[in-house]
């Protein structure tokens, strides 16, 4: 079997203790990953000056070249993977084994990394609004004029990661290129990717000591984010809550991302279906960008009918298929319970499941060894019903009828909002709401990511401050 | 298993049974025995003391409560043959609520005693002092481990920690705090052991001696044997603790509590891959790995279940008591012909509310 190692700033490291990943469709042990215990990690953090200061001595310009030379060998080389190597299409099918997603959808994840890699200039300009990177190198320079000085604000970026969808790690890639040393806890189903992204960079001739990779258990996650000067955390809200009020570090949890459809654009509303779909459906439903909700002011039971007419196509293939359009769960108990809730949440009136009617089938499908939950179109009778504002791992969306006079109130927290309306009064509204992470005008797939804008916080401000500075010239000299 | 140690077994088997039948005659006796056992005797319709002849017996018993060790009375413990002696009451780790506890008079000294055979002279040197850093409070460690370091001609300095406390700042999500209330119970270690040349000898928790070994190389200060104990380790942390943290101390993991006593380690040997095995102190206690849905059953050898104990002292009897916690079954070995535990962990099934090893 398989035996990820931990990476002690770079030096693998194999652990006493493992915990092995399966194969979803199997269920046979698929891959043993070293465990690393709370000490190793709190013992490799009295070397995290010496790491960041290592990190300093590379330009911005040199670890932008590195991260362009990476992306080419986390798309196309064969990568140390432990004790054996990993060829790409090895990296599909191990993504493929433990996570349950289609090759197609982890090739389009890969892609998406090997973009953000390959575009990590484009990417640092959009994050530090066009900053001349060179005043990172040298702590001072000008810019539009104005002096200015930056500085970083911790030694290293500690993220905790989920296992729903490899194109999360693109989130955490920029941080490197700003000199800072990572130090990552991969979630259990997914310790791939970022293992991957760690050897394509060390490739490209990245410090090894730079990433240090630790699969853990809770505590050893909690210790990463309280050792770390900044942090970021993904997962859900119970997983989430204990760091929300922590300015050091950054939460990424549901995104409830939302469609909402104008007055103006109601009755036009056949002609956004397919964005409809494809925001709800796209990545199998996995991601925080996915759509859960389309709110609407009239027509809510004609467009829930319709995309649940759309995505009852959607039925299970096999991961090697390039049709596949549907992920099943790694662990079929998760998909049981979250099947379970869903009915719970439909047994109390006013909120009903189109999809069944639709052609779907049952929600619940098993094929193959495998457990999937089909795409679901709730329809609401009211933004009150406790099925309205739900996200869960697969696609579903509930479908909402609500006056557009009362948003974005009502919408509650959103991560991507695709407003779909000319209206200046609800656009204005909208910009102003401080519970909407992105904002899209006009028909855009809410997973359609353009990644020099950032959202859930912007990863430089995140990594660095600005002071104010002033220096005579005979002195400025750095 | 060779013959001779085949042959060990059975000797230790037949030690055993001759055991239980002394210790069941001492609990039932009106005139030696707890109210608890007597009453409980007394309501069953049966006389143990009769139809108890060898250790499968104490099936008949059921599975003792642990509900049964929280709250009063706890005279209801206090056997007549003992009740003229000093008596001591001892509380289960770190839980909140009303914690387990259980009477004793002499059994951590006879426990401890038994455990300061199994330490080597040179890590722990006859008249070398010792520090104690870790729970003491209500638990029996703080007299357990004093008692100790004086059988062995020593002195024991001691720093306290709260696990009860450090429960809590947990629970509240006070990291912060709980961390700095750590290295307040460090920095009084370190205090000591720098103004104390003759501390060569310590007990701690994994926890605490890994904060230790942050700030100081414990062998440049004197230390030559660490007993390690209190929270669950894994194999990990006993070979972190003795490649990266000890610097050549020797280390003796242990697995104890209020209601067993002490288990030793076994030798540490290459294909262990640094898993800690424990046998119990036996006679005097008996640590099974039973089915967890059926906890008659034992598993067999190398299978995973859930820790049974059973203990056999004068001052006390548990019999059948399923502990929170589960491991492999260890075969008896040359130095212990009995069943060991290895890599005793929290058991899973029991949900993942219990806060455990934060000390």
């Amino acid at each position: 079997m398989r035996h990820l190692p931990i990476l002690r700033q770079g030096r693998p490291y194999y652990s006493a203790d493992r915990a092995r990943a399966i194969h979803h469709r199997t269920k046979e042990p698929f891959v043993e990953i070293s465990q690393a215990n709370t000490g190793l990690i709190r013992r490799d953090f009295l070397q995290k000056e010496a790491v960041a200061n290592r990190l300093s001595g590379f330009s911005s310009e040199e670890l932008i070249r590195l991260c362009a030379a990476a992306a080419g060998h986390f798309a196309d080389a064969t990568l140390p993977l432990g004790e054996g190597e990993q060829s790409p299409q090895d990296y599909v099918e191990a993504t493929s084994a433990t996570t349950g997603l289609p090759y197609n959808m982890v090739r389009r994840n890969q892609a998406k990394i090997q973009g953000v890699l390959a575009n990590m200039a484009g990417v640092l300009r959009g994050l530090t609004r066009n900053l001349d990177l060179s005043i990172l190198d040298r702590g001072h320079g000008e810019a539009s004029g104005t002096v200015v000085s930056y500085f970083r604000r911790t030694d290293s970026l500690g993220v905790v990661l989920p296992s729903n969808s490899p194109g999360v790690h693109s989130l955490w890639a920029p941080a490197f290129a700003l000199k800072t040393p990572l130090v990552l806890k991969p979630g259990g189903q997914e310790p791939w990717t970022p293992y991957r992204m760690i050897q394509s960079l060390i490739r490209a001739g990245a410090p090894p000591e730079a990433f240090s990779y630790y699969p853990t258990d809770h505590a050893g996650a909690g210790e990463i984010l309280r050792r770390c000067g900044r942090g970021m955390v993904f997962g859900d809200v119970s997983t989430t809550r204990v760091w929300a009020r922590d300015p050091r570090i950054e939460v990424h949890g549901p995104g409830w991302s939302k469609v909402v459809i104008g007055d103006d654009m109601a009755d036009r509303w056949p002609e956004f279906i397919d964005v409809m779909a494809a925001s709800i459906a796209e990545n199998s439903g996995r991601s925080c960008v996915n759509a859960s909700g389309v709110w609407t002011p009239r027509h809510g039971r004609a467009i829930a009918e319709a995309l649940a007419a759309k995505l009852a196509a959607i039925q299970p293939r096999a991961a090697s298929d390039p049709e596949a359009a549907i992920a099943p769960f790694a662990d079929p108990t998760v998909a049981h319970r979250m099947n379970q809730m869903i009915d719970g949440l439909l047994a109390e009136p006013g909120a009903i499941d189109l999809s069944g009617a639709a052609g779907r089938g049952p929600r619940l499908a098993e094929q193959d060894g495998c457990s999937y939950l089909l795409p679901t179109i709730v329809w609401c009778d009211s933004p009150s019903h406790p099925a309205a504002n739900k996200e869960f791992l697969f696609p579903y969306a509930s479908v909402v009828e609500a006056p557009t006079s009362a948003m974005p109130g009502i919408l509650g927290p959103t991560l991507v909002c695709t407003a779909i309306t000319e209206d200046r009064g609800l656009q204005q509204r909208l910009l102003a709401a401080p519970h909407i992470g992105r904002l899209n005008f006009g028909p855009i797939k809410t997973i359609q990511i353009v990644w020099d804008q950032p959202h859930e916080g912007n990863l430089f401000e995140h990594l660095y401050a600005r002071r104010a500075f002033q220096a005579l010239p005979e002195f400025a000299t750095a | 298993m060779s013959s001779q140690l085949q042959q060990r077994v059975r000797t230790h088997k037949e030690a055993l049974d001759a055991h239980v039948r002394e210790i069941v005659a001492w609990h039932f006796d009106p005139s030696t025995g707890c109210p608890f056992w007597l009453d409980f005797a007394a309501r069953a319709g049966w006389d143990p003391r009769r139809e108890i002849t060898r250790y499968e017996d104490l099936d008949r018993f059921g599975f003792f409560e642990d509900e049964w060790l929280r709250g009063g009375p706890v005279r209801q413990w206090v056997p007549k043959g003992l009740a003229h002696l000093p008596t001591y009451i001892f509380e289960t780790g770190g839980s909140t609520g009303v914690p387990k506890a259980r009477i004793q008079m002499n059994d951590f000294r006879t426990d401890y005693e038994q455990f300061s055979h199994t330490l080597p002279a040179e890590a722990f040197p006859q008249g070398a002092d010792w520090l104690m850093v870790g729970p003491s409070g209500p638990r029996r460690l703080r007299l357990a481990v004093e008692h100790l370091a004086q059988y062995r001609g020593g002195i024991c300095f001691m720093v306290d920690l709260d696990p009860r406390w450090v429960v809590k700042l947990i629970k509240w999500g006070e990291f912060e705090m709980a961390e700095r209330y750590k290295q307040h119970v460090v920095d009084q270690a370190l205090t000591l052991l720098k103004a104390h040349d003759n501390i060569q000898c310590m007990f701690t928790t994994p926890k605490l001696l890994e904060a230790l070994c942050e700030k100081v190389n414990l062998r440049k200060l004197g230390i030559k044997g660490i007993f390690c104990g209190g929270t669950e380790m894994t194999p990990q942390f006993h070979r972190f603790a003795v490649e990266e943290l000890l610097d050549g101390i020797y280390f003796a993991p242990t697995y104890g509590n209020t209601l067993m006593g002490l288990a030793t380690h076994k030798a540490p040997a290459p294909e262990d891959d640094w898993a800690i095995i424990y046998y119990p102190p036996a006679p005097r206690a008996v640590l099974e790995v039973v089915d967890p849905a059926e906890p008659t059953r034992l598993v067999p050898y190398g299978g995973t279940g859930r820790v049974r104990l059973t203990t056999l002292t004068k001052e006390t009897f548990i019999p059948r008591f399923l502990e929170r916690d589960e491991c492999e079954r260890e075969a008896p070995c040359e130095q212990y012909p009995w069943d060991g535990v290895r890599n005793v962990r929290p058991f899973a099934k029991l949900g993942s509310n219990v806060v455990v090893g934060v000390y």
